[in-house]
C-alpha cells in the first residue's frame, strides 16, 4: 500500500534576493511499513523534502499525497492536526523538553496533541519505554541521559501517538558511530514491531546501507535509487 | 485544560529565577498599590477628620439660602424654633447620627478697649458642640483645660486675632453685634482660651455660649443658624444625607418649596477639591504601577517565547494545535499573575496589619500624635488584584499569540 506519493514536486524559496531551487520536480512513492532513507550532501534538499512530507512546509508546485491526503494545500491548523494524527518526528538535536522526565516527554504528545485518558497514556508510555529500552531511565531528565538514550526517547515520543509515519532528519548526526547504528537498528525494530513507516535522512554512507530503500538526492533531484529491498518505486 | 495548567506550572518552575523575578515584580506592584491606597486613605481620612471633627461635622442643616450668603452671616435666614424642632425630630429617627449641635452664627466687632476688629462668632452649646465636633476642644491651645469649653460670659478667640490684638487668656474684651432690626448690642467677655486656626470656613472663628449669642443678638426665640451633625460611620455619609433630605422634604414654605438645606462637609469646604485631587492622584499612581506591571510581564513573557523558540518549534512540529500553544503561554502568564498577586496581597495585608499594631504617630501642624491607621477595603483589594491579573493576561496575549503563530521550520532552525 502506498503511503506517500509525490508527483513533480517542486520547492523554490527565496534567500534574500536569490531564488533557491531546493527540490526540482521529483517523483517517488513510498510504501507503508517501509524503511527509507534519503541521502545526499548538505544542501541537496533532504530536509526540505522531509519538511514537505511532514506538512511543515508547502511545495511550490506538484502534488504530495501522504496517508491518503493531499497535504500540499493544508493550512497551518489543518497541517498541525494532520501531523498530530499521522506523523511522528525525530530530530537531529533530539529536541526533548528539558523540564520533563523521559516518561513525560513520551507522554507529552498524548496530552498536548491527542488528549488520551491517563490509564491509556500510562499503558502506551510503559510499552514504548520497554520497546526502546528506556524503562529504567523513565524518571530521569534529558540532561541526565546520554545522546543515544535521548534519541531512543525521541523515537518513542514519535511513536507515542501510533503515527503511521516517522520522519527523522539526520537522527544520527549527533551520535557516535556505534550509537548511530543502534538507533537505526532500534528504528528498524520499531518498524517491525509497530508497522510504522520510517523515513530518515543522512549523509553518512555507512548508515544508509541499513535502509531497505535509499533515495540519493543531489541538487534537488532524486539522482538515483541505490537499493530497493521493500516495495518502493522510483518514477 | 488541566494538562495545559500542569505543563504551564512545570514551565514556570523550570525557569525558576525568571519566574521568581517576574512574580516579585508583580508582587511589588501590588504591594505598592495596596499600601499606597491604604496609607493615602489613612492620610485622607485624617485630613477630612480634621475638618469634620474640628469644625464642620459630617453634615450641616441650614435654612435655604443661608449658605449662599454665609459670608454676611444673615440673621434673617436663621431657623426659627419650629424648623429646629422638625430637624431634631428627623435626626431622632436616624440611627446613624451620633450627635448634633445647634449654632448661632454672627458677625461682631471685637474690641480690646484700645483697638477693634471684626470677628465671626459661633454661639454654641459647649457639651453638644464637643460631641458633634470632638476635635474642637483640642484646638483650644491656651487657657483652662477641662470642664465645658466655654461658659456664659466667656469667649474663645482665634489665635491670629489674639496675636494681632495682643489679647491673652483672662483679658476682658467687648463684642458688639448688629441685631436683626439694625440696632447694636454689646457685651463684655473674658477670654477663656485661644483657638488654633484652621483653613476653610469657620476655621478662624471665635466661640461664645449659645445663650450669650442670643442675648447679644436680642433673639427672643430659640433660633439657630445651623445644625452640625456627626455620624457614627462617616462612610455612610451619602446614605444618611439622602435619608435626612427625605425626612426634611416635608419642611416647606407656603409655595410648597423646601425651606431647609442639607449639606455635606464636602459641599462646605474648599478642602473637598483637594480630596478629589488626592483621589485623582491615587488613580494616576495606580495606573502608573499597573502599567509597570504590564510592561514587565510583557517583557518577561516575550523573553519566555524568545528563549523557547526551538521548544515551540518542536511542540508545533509534533502536532500541538496553535490554540493549545497559545493557551499554554497564556496559562503561564495567568499563573504568574495569580501567584504574584496572591503573594502581594498577603504581604500588603500583613504590612497594613503591622502598621496598625505598631501605631506610628506623627505631628501635623498643631495636631500632635496623629496615628497612622491604614485600612483597605475588600473591594479595593479585589479590584486591584483582578486588574493586575487581567493586565498580566493581556501582557501575555501578544507573546502567546506570537508563539502560536510561529512557523515550526523556522523555529526548529533557530539557534
Amino acid at each position: 500500500m502506498t503511503l506517500i506519493r509525490a508527483e513533480q514536486l517542486v520547492k523554490t524559496y527565496c534567500s534574500g534576493e536569490v531564488e533557491v531551487h531546493a527540490i526540482r520536480g521529483v517523483d517517488f512513492t513510498i510504501e507503508a511499513k517501509s524503511f527509507v532513507v534519503f541521502v545526499g550532501p548538505s544542501g541537496s534538499g533532504k530536509t526540505t523534502l522531509l519538511n514537505m512530507i511532514g506538512c511543515l512546509d508547502h511545495p511550490t508546485s506538484g502534488t504530495l499525497n501522504v496517508a491518503g491526503a493531499d497535504v500540499s494545500t493544508l493550512d497551518r491548523r489543518a497541517a498541525a492536526e494532520f501531523r498530530g494524527q499521522h506523523i511522528g518526528f525525530v530530530f537531529q538535536d533530539f529536541n526533548l523538553i528539558p523540564v520533563l522526565t523521559v516518561y513525560e516527554n513520551i507522554e507529552y504528545p498524548l496530552i498536548m496533541v491527542q488528549d488520551w485518558p491517563e490509564a491509556k497514556r500510562r499503558a502506551q508510555v510503559t510499552r514504548l519505554l520497554e520497546a526502546v529500552g528506556m524503562a529504567e531511565q523513565a524518571h530521569k531528565r534529558p540532561s541526565q541521559i546520554s545522546g543515544g538514550q535521548k534519541q531512543r526517547v525521541a523515537v518513542a515520543r514519535a511513536l507515542a501517538t501510533n503515527a503511521q509515519l516517522v520522519l527523522a532528519d539526520e537522527p544520527t548526526a549527533n551520535l557516535d558511530h556505534d550509537t548511530a547504528y543502534r538507533i537505526i537498528e532500534l528504528m528498524k525494530k520499531m518498524r517491525d514491531e509497530f508497522g510504522t513507516t520510517f523515513v530518515f535522512s543522512t549523509h553518512d554512507p555507512k548508515i544508509m546501507t541499513e535502509a531497505e530503500v535509499v533515495f540519493e538526492l543531489e541538487d534537488g533531484h532524486i539522482h538515483r535509487k541505490v537499493q530497493e529491498l521493500a516495495g518502493v518505486q522510483h518514477a | 485544560m488541566l494538562n495545559v495548567f500542569k505543563m504551564a506550572l512545570r514551565n514556570l518552575a523550570r525557569f525558576g529565577r525568571r519566574t521568581l523575578l517576574s512574580a516579585m515584580l508583580i508582587t511589588l506592584g501590588i504591594v505598592a498599590v495596596l499600601l499606597f491606597i491604604a496609607t493615602a486613605g489613612s492620610f485622607k481620612a485624617m485630613m477630612i477628620g480634621q475638618f469634620t471633627d474640628g469644625v464642620l461635622g459630617h453634615l450641616e442643616v441650614h435654612r435655604k439660602g443661608y449658605v449662599a450668603s454665609i459670608d454676611t452671616l444673615p440673621l434673617n435666614l436663621n431657623m426659627p424654633p419650629a424648623l429646629v424642632g422638625k430637624v431634631e425630630q428627623a435626626l431622632a429617627k436616624l440611627d446613624d447620627v451620633e450627635a448634633y449641635s445647634e449654632r448661632v452664627k454672627l458677625g461682631a466687632m471685637f474690641s480690646n478697649f484700645t483697638e477693634s476688629t471684626s470677628i465671626r462668632i459661633n454661639g454654641i452649646d459647649p457639651v453638644k458642640e464637643a460631641a458633634a465636633t470632638p476635635l474642637l476642644p483640642g484646638r483650644v491651645t491656651e487657657g483652662e483645660k477641662g470642664g465645658p469649653m466655654v461658659k456664659p460670659g466667656e469667649v474663645l478667640i482665634p489665635a491670629l486675632l489674639a496675636r494681632g490684638m495682643k489679647v491673652k487668656v483672662g483679658d476682658a474684651v467687648v463684642l458688639v453685634a448688629t441685631n436683626r432690626d439694625g440696632s447694636v448690642n454689646g457685651k463684655t467677655f473674658v477670654v477663656r482660651g485661644i483657638v488654633d486656626s484652621m483653613t476653610g470656613p469657620s476655621g478662624r472663628d471665635g466661640y461664645i455660649h449659645i445663650n450669650d449669642a442670643r442675648e447679644l443678638l436680642r433673639l427672643k426665640d430659640r433660633e439657630v443658624s445651623e445644625i452640625v451633625i456627626r455620624l457614627k460611620h462617616p462612610a455612610r455619609l451619602d446614605q444618611v444625607y439622602a435619608q435626612l433630605n427625605q425626612e426634611l422634604a416635608g419642611a416647606t414654605n407656603k409655595e410648597g418649596k423646601p425651606v431647609l438645606d442639607v449639606h455635606t462637609w464636602a459641599d462646605l469646604s474648599p478642602f473637598s477639591s483637594i480630596v478629589r485631587m488626592i483621589d485623582l492622584l491615587a488613580v494616576f499612581i495606580k495606573v502608573m504601577l499597573v502599567s509597570i506591571v504590564l510592561i514587565s510581564v510583557m517583557n518577561v513573557m516575550m523573553m519566555a517565547v524568545y528563549e523557547r523558540i526551538r521548544e515551540i518549534g518542536t511542540i508545533a512540529a509534533i502536532g500541538t494545535p496553535p490554540r493549545r500553544i497559545m493557551s499554554l503561554f497564556l496559562t503561564e502568564g495567568l499563573l504568574l499573575g495569580v501567584g504574584g498577586t496572591a503573594i502581594g496581597v498577603a504581604i500588603s495585608l500583613a504590612v497594613i496589619y503591622g502598621l496598625n499594631v505598631w501605631k506610628i504617630t506623627f505631628d501635623f501642624g498643631q495636631q500632635q500624635g496623629l496615628v497612622l491607621s491604614p485600612t483597605i477595603g475588600v473591594p479595593d483589594v479585589l479590584i486591584i488584584a483582578a486588574m493586575v491579573i487581567v493586565i498580566t493576561l493581556l501582557a501575555s496575549l501578544q507573546p502567546a499569540w506570537k508563539a502560536s503563530r510561529m512557523d515550526p521550520v523556522t523555529a526548529l532552525g533557530h539557534v
